[in-house]
């Protein structure tokens, strides 16, 4: 049924050139090859545009771009979300989205304009030349279909090796990119990998045909800092051994500064800047440039900077910043702590697979202790897995604990019955990770933000509006953006919506399970600043969850490590970022991309 | 996988009590009782009381039940009022005709919904695409039967391209060792009996398959434009693979998940009888059959057919989550 299905191609760029104006001296292409064949310049994009057809007419998305990669090199295009930097590589691999179109310019590809090529010859160097490594590693693999025939199917549709021989090449190239126990590997699904494994899987792929150009679009951004590591180390190997030439795409000017020869920095569209990598990071020209590199979560307090601001020296000298008056004036007893974690564990039960196998335990939290001081900042870090995770759904009382005891001011969590459970939500809330999943698509953001207020029966229709209101202008949201939906915020301003729902009760505890992680840096450090700022006004407490140890340095008082469950680790920020004493911890901080770009600047 | 076949026939159980309690309460809370329901409204109070007697109506109502119960167990489901022939017969010699007629249906429904979904799917916005909203909107708008009376008076009764009625031309020799008349002259070797029987599904299986058809369309359509555009079809294109490799084996197999639940839920309605379709193409199936005991008060017929298609129901939607399980390596695990 399938045969009667296009057998033309629905790819892109085919009907690229027909409505474009193509605009070539006749001496450029000439020029293009003897200087690709003269300095080894595997790809050189020439004044591109590439256009997006909207019900609008047609949108630029790349505007008069100009790059070049050598050999070899490492050019990585730096930019936030909507910079066009992925509009760019895509355009290069010929996987524009199917409304989009190469509209000006030339793609030179050694001798051929990959912008105005037949979509047939476009596929032919797709696999065998050009390679793609993608961005996220949880949903760039075919769910139901075996890894190793992943691999194996690019390898047969290309001539590289014959149905009978792919498997074994397949299993070479696993192996290569250190997936331990590659046969193996290879017969599993992507849901029996983790995101690493998966994401190695993903760079076998994308280096099966030896391609001259790999483009590697964010390619660990979705990972643990330490994976990411490990998984850059092996891409960076294979890479330089391979000869390949790598376009790297990041928004992380770390990870720019420390892989790349050359750094392209983007901004609407535009190539705004573009040198040697310490050269455009360390004395950056461009106003856009500059904005990015005083965003970047450098390893420079926030905390120290707001009291620098306001000429407090003295508390730098107390890590624990003094607790607010109304801890003084409240309960004298044992101590500030608000939320006091007392040797809880969490055991999961795992149900076996066969008929009659057993169920095993997992113990996702160990004997973990912890106090959050009224009105401090406690950050939790480490990898998935750790545990970090199911604490925090503790203390929220989503799960229960298998043993030991949570207190919140002075009382135990999750011991009353549906009342008092009612009761501690309105003081305990969360902002969680994805902006773009947490908020209902079909609520206004007045809504969004109005529903705990109707949840649990504050004031009448006036009174919350006036309390609404009131949230928005905390967050800095505009009145006029109350009536809009959530499909027409950007990352950052759904973000505020989820604090300002989150606030909507005035609660004690805000609980922010990687709430940054997902957004650009410049972002990122607005919404920080903006929580920063809301503790001061408002006496909050947090406690955040991440597994980014910068914004950790920017935001907490206290940090708490964990591995496997439990407390590696414990201290004031600068204690365990200056002198980390396990290993554990020094390799969560050696791992951060662009750690020593700071002494440069 | 076997976990979950074993789980799934034990759920059956408590299913199939709950409804022959529900069944079996049903009648005796006729107004009149069972009996005058049998007999009629001007019954004699001595005809009620024997047949009271006969069929142990006056005793107590939970003896009644699990009599009721013992029987169904050794497959007695007692007898037709209006044939006299036990009603597990009369539901075995009349659902081959119905299992023809769904297959028939499915033929059509997944052999032109599926295409038809993927190409308006692929080319969204297209002329294919508008014309296969509209075809799959009249599908679901046009009642069966309005469907069914065009279709027998256009392509039986003015062109005369297809029979009218029924399961065979009645002036046929014809022998049936399994009642699926089709297969029947297969294996007889009577290929002009096989052939009529087989032009005699046609139309009532287009009227049959059309809302099929059109709901399989929508979901293919749906699924398939999600899949398209997701990271790991674009990751397999970065590869290079062949355009046929990527429809096959990375779009459509990811498509068809939730494709699969809508065949598996319209399999069931099917196989539970086509009420109106069998009746205006007078096709012998459990529908038709069901639709008369309605209309002559056949309260055995009644509560055995709905038993029995209760569990035919159920062993289609248990064959689809197993399918399921065989597409989707995920769920091998959870199920």
């Amino acid at each position: 049924m399938t045969e009667i299905a296009d057998n033309k191609t629905p790819d892109g760029p085919v009907d690229a050139p027909v409505d474009a104006p193509v605009e070539s001296p006749a001496d450029a292409p000439a020029d293009a090859q003897a200087d690709a064949a003269a300095e080894d310049v595997v790809l050189r994009v020439e004044n591109l545009a590439v256009d997006f057809r909207t019900e609008n007419g047609p949108a630029r998305a790349v505007s008069n771009a100009n790059l070049t990669v050598r050999r070899g090199q490492t050019v990585a295009i730096v930019g936030e979300s909507g910079s066009g930097k992925t509009t760019l590589a895509m355009a290069v691999l010929g996987l524009l989205a199917s409304n989009g179109s190469v509209a000006e310019g030339h793609i030179w590809f050694k001798d051929e304009d990959l912008g105005h090529v037949s979509a047939q010859r476009m596929a032919q160097l797709r696999g065998t030349e050009l390679g793609l490594v993608p961005q996220d590693p949880m949903t760039n693999l075919d769910p139901i279909m075996r890894i190793g025939q992943q691999i194996d199917e690019g390898l047969i549709d290309n001539g590289l090796r014959s149905r009978r021989d792919a498997r074994a090449r397949t299993v070479e190239l696993l192996d290569e990119v250190g997936l331990p126990d590659a046969a193996r590997r290879a017969g599993q699904y992507p849901h029996e990998f983790s995101g690493g494994m998966r994401q190695r899987a993903l760079i076998a792929m994308g280096l099966a045909g030896r391609p001259a150009l790999l483009v590697a679009d964010e390619p660990t951004s979705a990972l643990d800092v330490t994976v990411q590591r490990g998984i850059l180390d092996q891409l960076a190997g294979l890479t330089q051994e391979l000869g390949t030439a790598v376009l790297l795409i990041t928004h992380d000017l770390g990870l720019a500064a420390e892989r790349a020869d050359i750094v392209v920095v983007m901004y609407h569209g535009e190539i705004v800047e573009q040198g040697p990598a310490r050269q455009v990071l360390t004395a950056p020209k461009h106003d856009y440039t500059k904005r990015l590199m005083a965003a970047a979560p450098s390893l420079a307090s926030r905390r120290i900077e707001i009291a620098r601001e306001r000429g407090l020296e003295d508390v730098l000298d107390d890590a624990l910043l003094a607790p607010g008056e109304e801890a003084a004036a409240g309960t004298v007893a044992e101590s500030d702590a608000l939320v006091q974690v007392k040797d809880v564990s969490k055991v999961f039960t795992i149900r076996g697979s066969g008929l009659l196998s057993r169920s095993k335990d997992f113990t996702a939290v160990d004997g973990v202790s912890l106090d959050i001081p009224r009105g401090s900042t406690v950050a939790v870090v480490g990898e998935s897995g750790s545990g970090k995770s199911t604490l925090a759904r503790m203390i929220l009382d989503i799960e229960k604990p298998t043993r030991g005891t949570i207190t919140f001011d002075g009382g135990l969590v999750g011991a009353g019955g549906h009342k008092d459970q009612i009761a501690y939500r309105r003081r305990v809330q969360p902002v969680f990770q994805d902006p773009y999943s947490s908020l209902d698509p079909l609520y206004s953001v007045f809504r969004a933000i109005e529903e705990p207020l109707r949840a649990h029966d504050y004031g009448d229709a006036a009174a919350r509006r006036a309390r609404v209101e009131e949230l928005a202008e905390q967050v800095a949201l505009s009145k006029g953006q109350l009536q809009r939906f959530p499909a027409e915020l950007s990352g950052g301003q759904r973000q505020r919506v989820a604090i300002a729902r989150a606030l909507a009760l005035s609660p004690e505890l805000v609980v922010c399970d990687e709430a940054v992680s997902a957004l650009d840096v410049v972002v990122q450090a607005q919404i920080l600043q903006l929580l920063a700022g809301l503790q001061d006004e408002l006496g909050l407490t947090y406690l955040f969850i991440t597994h980014d140890l910068a914004v950790v340095r920017q935001i907490a008082d206290r940090v708490l490590v964990m591995q496997q469950g439990r407390v590696v680790e414990e201290g004031t920020v600068d204690t365990v970022f200056d002198s980390p004493a396990t290993d554990y911890t020094r390799t969560l901080l050696d791992a951060i991309p662009g750690k020593d770009l700071e002494l440069a600047l | 996988m076997l976990r979950l076949i074993v789980q799934r026939l034990l759920l059956l159980i408590p299913l199939l009590l709950g409804l022959s309690v529900l069944l079996f309460a049903w009648v005796r809370a006729l107004p009149g009782g069972p009996a005058t329901a049998l007999l009629g409204e001007r019954a004699t109070p001595e005809a009620v009381a024997r047949i009271n007697t006969l069929y142990g109506f006056d005793q107590p109502v939970h003896v009644q039940y699990f009599k009721y119960l013992g029987r169904l167990l050794q497959g007695d489901f007692g007898v037709s009022t209006r044939t006299g022939r036990p009603v597990l017969d009369e539901f075995l010699t009349r659902f081959p005709a119905t299992i023809e007629l769904t297959i028939v249906a499915l033929i059509i429904a997944i052999g032109i919904g599926i295409p038809l979904g993927y190409i308006a799917a692929r080319r969204a916005g297209s002329f294919i695409d508008h014309s296969s909203v509209v075809v799959s909107l009249i599908g679901v708008t046009v009642p069966v039967f309005f469907l069914a009376f065009i279709l027998k008076y256009v392509f039986a009764v003015e062109l005369g391209w297809f029979p009218s009625t029924g399961r065979q031309d009645p002036t046929m020799i014809a022998t049936h060792p399994t009642n699926f008349y089709v297969l029947d002259g297969l294996l007889t070797g009577e290929w002009d009996a096989a052939w009529d029987a087989l032009v005699h599904l046609i139309l009532p299986g287009i009227a049959l398959g059309t809302i099929p058809l059109a709901i399989v369309a929508r979901m293919t359509r749906a699924a398939v434009s999600e899949v398209q555009n997701a990271d790991y079809v674009r990751t397999a294109r970065a590869k290079g693979i062949r355009a046929s490799r990527l429809r096959g084996e990375h779009i459509l197999r990811n498509s068809m998940l939730p494709v699969l639940t809508t065949i598996g839920l319209q399999v069931g309605l099917l196989l539970s009888g086509a009420v109106l379709t069998e009746t205006v193409f007078a096709f012998s199936g459990i529908g038709s059959f069901l639709a008369e005991a309605v209309f002559n008060a056949d309260y055995p017929v009644m509560q055995g057919f709905v038993l029995m298609i209760a569990i035919v129901y159920a062993l289609v939607n248990l064959f689809v989550d197993v399918s399921y399980g065989l597409i989707d390596p995920r769920l091998r695990r959870q199920q």
